[in-house]
Order: C-alpha cells, then sequence, then structure tokens
C-alpha cells in the first residue's frame, strides 16, 4: 500500500525532469525509424514469397526484430533511468524522510521498482502501438505479439532490478548508471565465450539475458524462461532491500 | 504513563572511533530539551538513532514506550524529524510535497487537507504553497522541513539545528513555534547556539565527544550561573585582610587600578558586606558589581575541563 504512494511520487518526479519526455521521445522516434525499414524489406520480400507454403509470416518479420531491437536499445537507456532512484536520495539527503516514516525496507524498494517499472511499461504500451498500426492494413498473430510484449516486459523489469540494486549501492547516479550499463551488457553477452558443450559452456548459455530473451520472442513461452526472468528480479530486488537497510546499520 | 523518549545507554561507533558513549535520558510531554554541543560531539548522530535512521550499535530506545528497533512502524508514526538538512524534493511544490508527507504517514484522506492547510499555517507557508521548493530560499526550505515534521502532529518532534540559516526575524517566529509545539508534544531540539537553548528550552543537555557532560533543567542551569564573584572598583586601595575577614569570601584578584574580584561561595552574598566595609574604611566606593557566568562560560568550562580526565587517561 505504501509502495503504491512512492511509486506514484517517484513516476510523477520522472515526468517533471525532462529526462523521462527526452527518453520517451528518442526511443520512439528510433524504434519507429526500425519498424518502418523492417515493413520496407517485408514490402519487397513478399511478392516473393507470396505462394511459398510455411513461410515467416508479419508477426515474425516484422515485430519479432522490432522487439529485438528494443531490448538493445533500452539496455541502453534503462541505466539512465535507474541511476537516480535511491542514488540521488541518498545525495539530496531525502531518504530520510522515508527512514522516518512509519514505512519498510522492502515498500521503500518496492516503491522505488514499482515508479520505474511503471514508466516502463508505458514505453513498452508505446513500442508495442506500432506492431498494432499493422492492423490497418494486415493480419497479426496475437499470441506471438503478447509474447514479445511478455517478452520486452520481463527484460526490463529484469534490467530495472539491476538498476536499482546498483543504484543503492553507488553514491553518484552516473557511476550507477555506467556500472548498471557494464552488468546489464555482461549479462547479456556472457554466453559469447566459448562454443564447446561443457557444463560451463552451458551454464553461461543459461545465464545470458539473450538466450531467454530470444527464446520468448519466437512465441515460445517456456517455463525455464519465466523462472529465470522471475528469480532474477526477485535476487535483485532482495539485494536491494538488504543493502538500503545497510544504510541504517553502518555507514 | 511512560515516558515519551526513554533513552538508554545507547553507544554507536563509527569503527573504532565511539561517536555516542553511554548516553541515557528521557523525555516527558510538555518537555522542551535542547541538545547542545560542539561540532562532531554526537548529536545529529543521536538524533539520528532516535529517529531509526541509524542503527545503534548497542542500548535501546523507546519512543512512547515502543521499542524503535522492535517495532518501527508504530514507534515512527509517532515521530517527526528534521534533519540537518531539510529532506525536500526540490522539484516538488510545498502543497505536493506536503500531500506527500501526509500520505507517507498515513493520514487519513480525509484529514489530509486540514492537516496541510495546519502546518502550512504554522509554519508561514501559506503564501508560497503553490510554489516549488528548489525556488525557495533557504529560510523557506527549513520552514518546509518543520511543517513535514509537525504534519502527522506526532508525540516527539526532533529538530536538528532548526534555526540554522534563518534570518533574525524568522529565527524568532521559529523559536516562538517550537515554545508552542513545546506546549503539546515533546520536542527535542539540537543546537550549537545558546541563547536558543535559554529562550526556548526547558530541560538542557551537553554532550561532549559522544558523552552526556550536563543534564540540567533551565532553572537548574540559571541556578549555576548565579554570580560567584564580585567586582570591585574603589578610589583608594583598601585593606585586603577586612575584606578576606568577610564571611564567604575566598579569593581576592587585583585587577590594577584599585579593581579587584572577589571570588565567594556561591551560596552566600557578601556584596552587603563588601559595601559596609568599603564605606565604613572610607575606601570610596566607585563600582560594586555581580558577575553572573554566562551560558557560553559554562558551556566552555564544561567541554573544556572534560577534556581533562580524558587525556590524562591516555
Amino acid at each position: 500500500m505504501m509502495a503504491f504512494v512512492i511509486a506514484g511520487r517517484e513516476l510523477r518526479t520522472m515526468f517533471l525532469s525532462p529526462l523521462a519526455w527526452s527518453i520517451l521521445g528518442v526511443i520512439q522516434a528510433i524504434l519507429g525509424f526500425m519498424f518502418l525499414s523492417q515493413m520496407d524489406y517485408y514490402l519487397m520480400l513478399q511478392p516473393r514469397i507470396a505462394g511459398m507454403e510455411e513461410v515467416p509470416g508479419l508477426t515474425d518479420l516484422i515485430v519479432a526484430p522490432l522487439f529485438a531491437n528494443a531490448g538493445v536499445i533500452l539496455l541502453l537507456v534503462t541505466p539512465l533511468l535507474t541511476m537516480r532512484l535511491i542514488c540521488e536520495e541518498r545525495r539530496n539527503r531525502t531518504l530520510s524522510l522515508l527512514f522516518t516514516a512509519p514505512v519498510s525496507m522492502a515498500e521503500i524498494v518496492l516503491g522505488k521498482y514499482l515508479g520505474v517499472m511503471s514508466f516502463l511499461f508505458i514505453m513498452v504500451g508505446m513500442i508495442t502501438l506500432m506492431p498494432l498500426s499493422l492492423l490497418l492494413g494486415g493480419g497479426l498473430d496475437f499470441g506471438k505479439l503478447a509474447a514479445c510484449v511478455l517478452a520486452l516486459g520481463l527484460l526490463l523489469a529484469a534490467f530495472a532490478s539491476v538498476g536499482l540494486f546498483i543504484s543503492t549501492l553507488a553514491n553518484q547516479p552516473t557511476v550507477a548508471a555506467i556500472s548498471t550499463f557494464g552488468a546489464l551488457l555482461l549479462l547479456w553477452i556472457i554466453d559469447w565465450s566459448g562454443n564447446g558443450a561443457s557444463t560451463a559452456n552451458s551454464v553461461l548459455t543459461y545465464l545470458s539475458m539473450l538466450r531467454h530473451y530470444e527464446s520468448l520472442l519466437k512465441g515460445l513461452v517456456n517455463t525455464t524462461d519465466l523462472a529465470y526472468f522471475v528469480l532474477f528480479i526477485l535476487a535483485f530486488i532482495v539485494l536491494s532491500i538488504h543493502t538500503l537497510d545497510n544504510d541504517r546499520l553502518q555507514k | 504513563m511512560s515516558s515519551l523518549i526513554r533513552v538508554d545507554q545507547l553507544y554507536r561507533y563509527y569503527g573504532d572511533q565511539c561517536a555516542v558513549n553511554n548516553v541515557s535520558f528521557t523525555l516527558e510531554k510538555g518537555e522542551i530539551l535542547g541538545f547542545l554541543g560542539p561540532n562532531g560531539a554526537g548529536k545529529s548522530t543521536t538524533m539520528q538513532m532516535i529517529c531509526g535512521n541509524l542503527a545503534p550499535t548497542s542500548g535501546q530506545i523507546l519512543i512512547n514506550g515502543l521499542d524503535i528497533l522492535d517495532q518501527p512502524r508504530e514507534a515512527k508514526r509517532e515521530l517527526g524529524y528534521l534533519p540537518e538538512i531539510p529532506p525536500v524534493y526540490r522539484e516538488l511544490t510545498v502543497d505536493e510535497y506536503l500531500e506527500y508527507c501526509a500520505k507517507l504517514h498515513q493520514i487519513p484522506r480525509s484529514q489530509q487537507r486540514k492537516a496541510t492547510d495546519h502546518a502550512k499555517e504554522r509554519c508561514g507557508l501559506t503564501e508560497v504553497a503553490p510554489r516549488l521548493i528548489g525556488n525557495l530560499s533557504k529560510g523557506y526550505q527549513q520552514r518546509v522541513g518543520i511543517a513535514q515534521a509537525i504534519l502527522h502532529s506526532p508525540a516527539v518532534i526532533v529538530l536538528d539545528e532548526p534555526t540554522v540559516g534563518l534570518d533574525p526575524i524568522q529565527i524568532r517566529e521559529i523559536r516562538e513555534l517550537i515554545r508552542e509545539l513545546g506546549e503539546s508534544h515533546g520536542v527535542i531540539l539540537s543546537t550549537h547556539i545558546l541563547p536558543e537553548v535559554q529562550e526556548s528550552c526547558t530541560r538542557v543537555q551537553i554532550i561532549h565527544q559522544g558523552r552526556l557532560v550536563l543534564n540540567d533543567s533551565i532553572a537548574g542551569l540559571e541556578q549555576q550561573m548565579r554570580a560567584s564573584s564580585i567586582l570591585l572598583t574603589t578610589r583608594l586601595t583598601p585593606d585586603l585582610a577586612s575584606l578576606y575577614a568577610i564571611e564567604g569570601v575566598h579569593s581576592i584578584e587585583e585587577l590594577g587600578e584599585n579593581r579587584y574580584r572577589i571570588f565567594h561561595d556561591k551560596d552566600k552574598k557578601p556584596a552587603e558586606a563588601i559595601a559596609e566595609s568599603a564605606v565604613s574604611a572610607g575606601y570610596g566606593l566607585l563600582e560594586l558589581i555581580p558577575e553572573r557566568r554566562s551560558m557560553e562560560q559554562i558551556f566552555i568550562d564544561i567541554t573544556q575541563h572534560s577534556v581533562l580526565p580524558e587525556e590524562q587517561a591516555a
């Protein structure tokens, strides 16, 4: 309950700064451009594949690549949104307001997380509008679209949880942003090393966010992938709560 | 009925450094407790611990009978805290900020409006309510901080240096406000400005190097401030032996040009006898001034004297 109060303020403050608006605008413009070039590519391809059977459809050729690109771009952008969460409150000494209020650490952390998540969901909603516009002239595979939206939602939730955790650790927003970006990028490409089928390699592959994201984008909603994201998010939220609690124990 | 605040054997270490060393005290309703100490004495650390912003290394803090560590949620409901730097969001307006604070403190929706209006009125914020906090002067930001602390009318209000950065008129208004608050709440006030304590507090505690070195009521402090020396100036050189003979006189310090400082027992008042002897012997009495110790002197005495034993021990 109190987490929603904190989330509400967080969201409102985000929209009071130009950062949120510019991020929304820039992302929309870039993805719009990518969406249109993907459309061009599809229109070029369409006459050639028209007669064939078992060909990839509109959703596979336009929507999935769009969401894949969105994942990479938001990997760059999410750290900018999460860097301020706890870090800036600590710098401005406003954390003591939350510490003195009858609110638990878990509620503070959840509030912050929900605040940034609602912003990211607005973004996902705006990105989803692009594939929906295809309905004007064609049909969509709604199952696959839903899988894509779910995938992006989970991916962003995972990004935000790492960002939140690093923001509770860092003393400067820029440090938080760059560390979050580094951590996310590492998790993204962690399966690049080695090609063998050793156990170490399969662990690395399991850890890679990209793998889980891609398999969801294909429309395969697998429990392994869902469990990966849910565990990932929970782990970082619990870590954030502990780190914030540490603030109180010692300095 | 338990005390509003009961602090029991509080310790706080930062690494090896002991910031708060065995501090115990209580605060009753209707009291304004002045927390005095030089910079780095441990005032803010103690206040942060009382308000649950910092966990004590050991010791117990009860707010209204509730342990701040065991029942933080219930205990914090009874607390209003203004830290050294007011915890305000610069990008919100005063109204938005106070509304957020009201929600954080779980004031029922129907009473939020009344509570924020009341706090704004008390802190003189009504006119600046629609303005951004970031655009307000330091003094007004400080007032917003105070408004935040009294918003939910907590039993205990803890103010860490509330008058820093205010102009003299605002300082007077804030002191007035603190006195008003003291009537219905328990207030702890930290400061290093001595007249502030004399003016607004009912009880004084001096903390030095993490230790509580004085805990006394204002009346008790006045007692300590009472004269223990008299300044005497005469036209002719007086016979010191006759002055020494007066009851209660300890020693006489010569200041030159027939000026003397006579030290005496606190409880005795030898001024009358000195005057009589000066007149009867015909020294030509020019000045007879009982000296009062100022609070500064007491403060300096206490803080400097308590350094010595530690140095000797080291």
